[in-house]
């Protein structure tokens, strides 16, 4: 067992940016608007960070697949604590239609090249809300999987997870190597501060291209339109009870 | 959507404005003078940029204070500097008073549109501008609260440390020069605003620092910055404020200690302070205080005089800190010291701190919560708390007290019935005595919440009236016609 421990990160659009569809309506815009790190990636670099002070794994790498920007997404991981990175470049129209199943290909090559021990990913990204990402990796590793993850322990080989389901809290044993998939309540993110930034400009960021792992990049997928949700309504007032049943049977919701 | 009364009756002030400055007597003419004002108004910002519905003007009409709601009688909601500085040309050729609003989270009425007139709401300018971590500066428009800023920043390790309580507009706190629970460690506003952009009640826009600069200290000229910081809007409206950054602490820990005495307490305030311990948060419970937190957060703490405190810095520089710290409690029977690494245990630490006002004003459900505000120098603190208490006992009132102790700066938490004159009436008087007891110990009537419209005679108890005249000889230049937020901090002949 190696104690390494693989984070993903992933570059998207800053959580309080106003988000405006483009003119086009290919996608949204992007030029120029603040990017930072999806916020359950933070909460699994956050893990991962925490189960190495703990001394129970002795390595943390965090992974971006995506444009030249994406090395900072990869310093702030490290910033909060990661040792070293991997930038899978991923640029122009590739990264357009770069989606779960692409990234849980280098994912999974990644884990196996690097013997990693546990892969832990945030649940979901704030921009596509998939939540595919961690579940097709465990797959394409047949590894076990831990994801809503609200509590993760290491137990002798095994991880204890946590889970939050509709229900309540599912906890399970799993094996590992095995993935997790962060949740809100895992853990609160440290911030990154100036010294840890400054070490984290010395850590190394290794490069590579999805072809050096043998994945294709080829989408299933093909986005047609992207649209604002509809204007909200100004509302009425009405004076009667029955002007309100009238205007209810008119919109014919009665 | 305009219901119920005619536009006439609504904007009985501004009319009156308009009738004043053009002398016209026809009620038709003066209707038509509102329209064109309005008109203006509507080609500037658009359509959706004017309000004179009643909710939206209630809203801009009043803040966190108790004072009671004083509408505008029309709201406008610009989009860049452009739009205020046309907006307030409009306002000054027709006379009409320009009241700005941030996040309406002040404390002492200062929104409140006394004589009518127009609220510029500023939450649409809202962008974030210039970040230079280099530097440790950054520029925001009035729309940026304080917690909107620090969540941008916190990839880059820096953070605005001054921190009020209320997540407010930073041009805002910038305007009532507001301070926090870490002033001690990072200063008040003064110290943190480097350059301001501010239009003037006639429209024109003026730089205090100049366009763009950024020095971290300069001898240029008069410190035109600090004499708008604090100006509570009355000698114009900050659109872009210039701050300063500090690093994000490495680590914190967080610490309490109970004490027989406030006098025990704030010795040792005063000896960490001596010590050279960079002490990040020191603050003050009373008994009353810490009974009501013990009671509303299941809490045990010992019911006596308590200091909460924090440190920031280096893991090697937290030990040091810590120990000095816990030495000067010991050696001032401070008792039951505890502290607390990691944000968990911190947050649960500060609890009985954070929970301060609602535990306050559980002590009495139903009652409004108002805060007391007055700074003295700190070897006063003592005697100025324990007099306060006296008094607090003798006319049958509900304080308890929270103080950023490190200050000499400390609060009542007053806890009163709205529907009991009586005791409304206690509690004015009550404040005005406590006010005029800081006065007479060197101290000032408001530490950190502003002068708004509560304060203005004990202003000039404070300044006297020479300094007085010097500060109404500024608002005479800077606004002659008295259009910016009249009726706050000066007393003005006719109201």
């Amino acid at each position: 067992m190696s104690g390494r421990v693989l984070v993903g990160v992933k570059r998207v659009i800053d959580y309080a940016v106003k988000i405006r569809v483009k003119p086009d309506h290919t996608g949204v815009v992007t030029d120029g608007v603040k990017h930072s790190m999806n916020p359950f990636c933070e909460i699994a670099v956050e893990e991962a960070v925490k189960l190495k002070e703990k001394k129970l794994i002795q390595e943390v790498v965090a992974v971006s697949c995506g444009p030249q920007q994406s090395q900072e997404t990869i310093r702030t991981a490290l910033a909060m604590g990661a040792d070293r990175g991997i930038h899978v470049e991923v640029s122009g129209k590739d990264y357009d239609s770069l989606g779960p199943l692409q990234v849980s290909k280098i994912l999974a090559a990644l884990a196996k090249k690097e013997e990693a021990q546990l892969v832990i990913l945030g649940k979901q990204a704030i921009d596509d809300d998939c939540n595919q990402t961690g579940q097709m990796t465990a797959a394409l590793l047949d590894w076990p999987q831990g994801t809503f993850a609200s509590e993760v322990s290491l137990e002798a080989g095994k991880v204890k997870v946590v889970r939050e389901i509709d229900g309540g809290l599912e906890t399970i044993k799993i094996n590992t190597p095995a993935v997790l998939t962060a949740d809100l309540r895992l853990n609160t993110p440290r911030y990154a501060t100036l010294p840890n930034i400054m070490k984290a400009k010395k850590k190394k960021i290794a490069n590579m291209k999805p072809a050096d792992l043998g994945v294709d990049l080829t989408s299933r997928l093909e986005v047609l339109r992207v649209d604002e949700p509809p204007q909200r309504q100004a509302g009425m007032k009405v004076e009667t009870v029955e002007d309100l049943v009238g205007k209810l049977k008119e919109a014919g919701k009665v | 959507m305009l219901l119920g009364r005619s536009p006439c009756l609504r904007l009985l002030s501004l009319r009156r404005c308009l009738l004043q400055c053009r002398s016209v007597s026809s009620e038709n003419t003066a209707k038509a003078a509102v329209d064109k004002v309005l008109s203006a108004f509507r080609s500037i910002c658009g359509e959706d940029g004017v309000s004179l519905g009643e909710a939206v003007r209630e809203q801009h009409g009043k803040d966190e204070s108790v004072h009671k709601c004083r509408p505008p009688d029309v709201v406008v909601f610009p989009r860049c500097v452009e739009e205020v500085s046309a907006l307030a040309k409009v306002c000054h050729d027709h006379s009409i008073p320009i009241i700005p609003f941030g996040t309406g989270t002040g404390l002492e009425g200062g929104v409140g549109a006394v004589k009518g007139g127009v609220c510029f709401s500023l939450r649409n300018m809202d962008q974030i501008l210039d970040l230079h971590p280099e530097d440790f500066d950054v520029t925001v428009e009035p729309g940026v609260t304080r917690k909107a800023l620090n969540a941008y920043l916190r990839d880059t390790g820096l953070w605005f440390p001054v921190d009020p309580g209320a997540d407010a507009s930073l041009c805002g706190m910038a305007a009532t020069s507001a301070s926090g629970t870490n002033a001690v460690r990072y200063g008040t506003m003064r110290e943190n605003v480097m350059n301001l952009e501010v239009v003037l009640s006639d429209g024109i826009v003026i730089h205090t620092a100049g366009k763009g600069r950024r020095p971290r200290k300069t001898s240029a000229g008069y410190n035109l910055t600090n004499l708008f910081v604090g100006s509570e809007g009355t000698l114009g409206i900050i659109t872009k404020t210039t701050l300063r950054l500090y690093g994000i602490p490495e680590a914190m820990v967080s610490a309490v200690c109970s004490f027989p005495s406030v006098q025990a307490a704030v010795d040792s305030t005063v000896q960490i302070l001596q010590a050279g311990v960079p002490i990040a948060r020191i603050e003050f419970l009373d008994d009353v205080m810490i009974d009501a937190c013990n009671r509303f957060s299941s809490l045990s703490y010992p019911v006596t005089p308590t200091l909460f405190l924090e440190f920031h810095g280096s893991e090697r520089s937290l030990e040091e800190q810590v120990a000095t710290a816990e030495e000067i409690t010991q050696s001032n029977e401070g008792s039951d010291f505890q502290w607390a690494r990691d944000t968990e245990t911190r947050n649960c630490l500060w609890k009985a701190r954070h929970d301060a006002w609602y535990a306050a004003q559980a002590l009495r459900p139903g009652c409004k919560a108002y805060s007391t505000d007055v700074c003295v120098p700190l070897s006063r603190l003592p005697q100025i708390i324990v007099e306060t208490k006296k008094d607090l006992i003798e006319n049958r009132l509900t304080g308890p007290i929270a103080g950023h102790v490190g200050d000499g700066n400390f609060h009542c938490l007053m806890v009163v019935d709205p529907s009991d004159p009586d005791e409304l009436h206690r509690v004015h008087l009550f404040t005005e005595r406590l006010a005029r007891r800081a006065l007479a110990m060197d101290g000032t009537c408001t530490g950190e919440h502003g002068v708004g419209l509560g304060k203005r005679v004990l202003l000039r108890e404070e300044v006297g009236p020479l300094a007085i005249q010097v500060m109404q000889g500024l608002k005479d230049s800077l606004d002659p016609k008295n259009l910016m937020n009249p009726g706050k901090i000066l007393l003005q002949g006719e109201l």
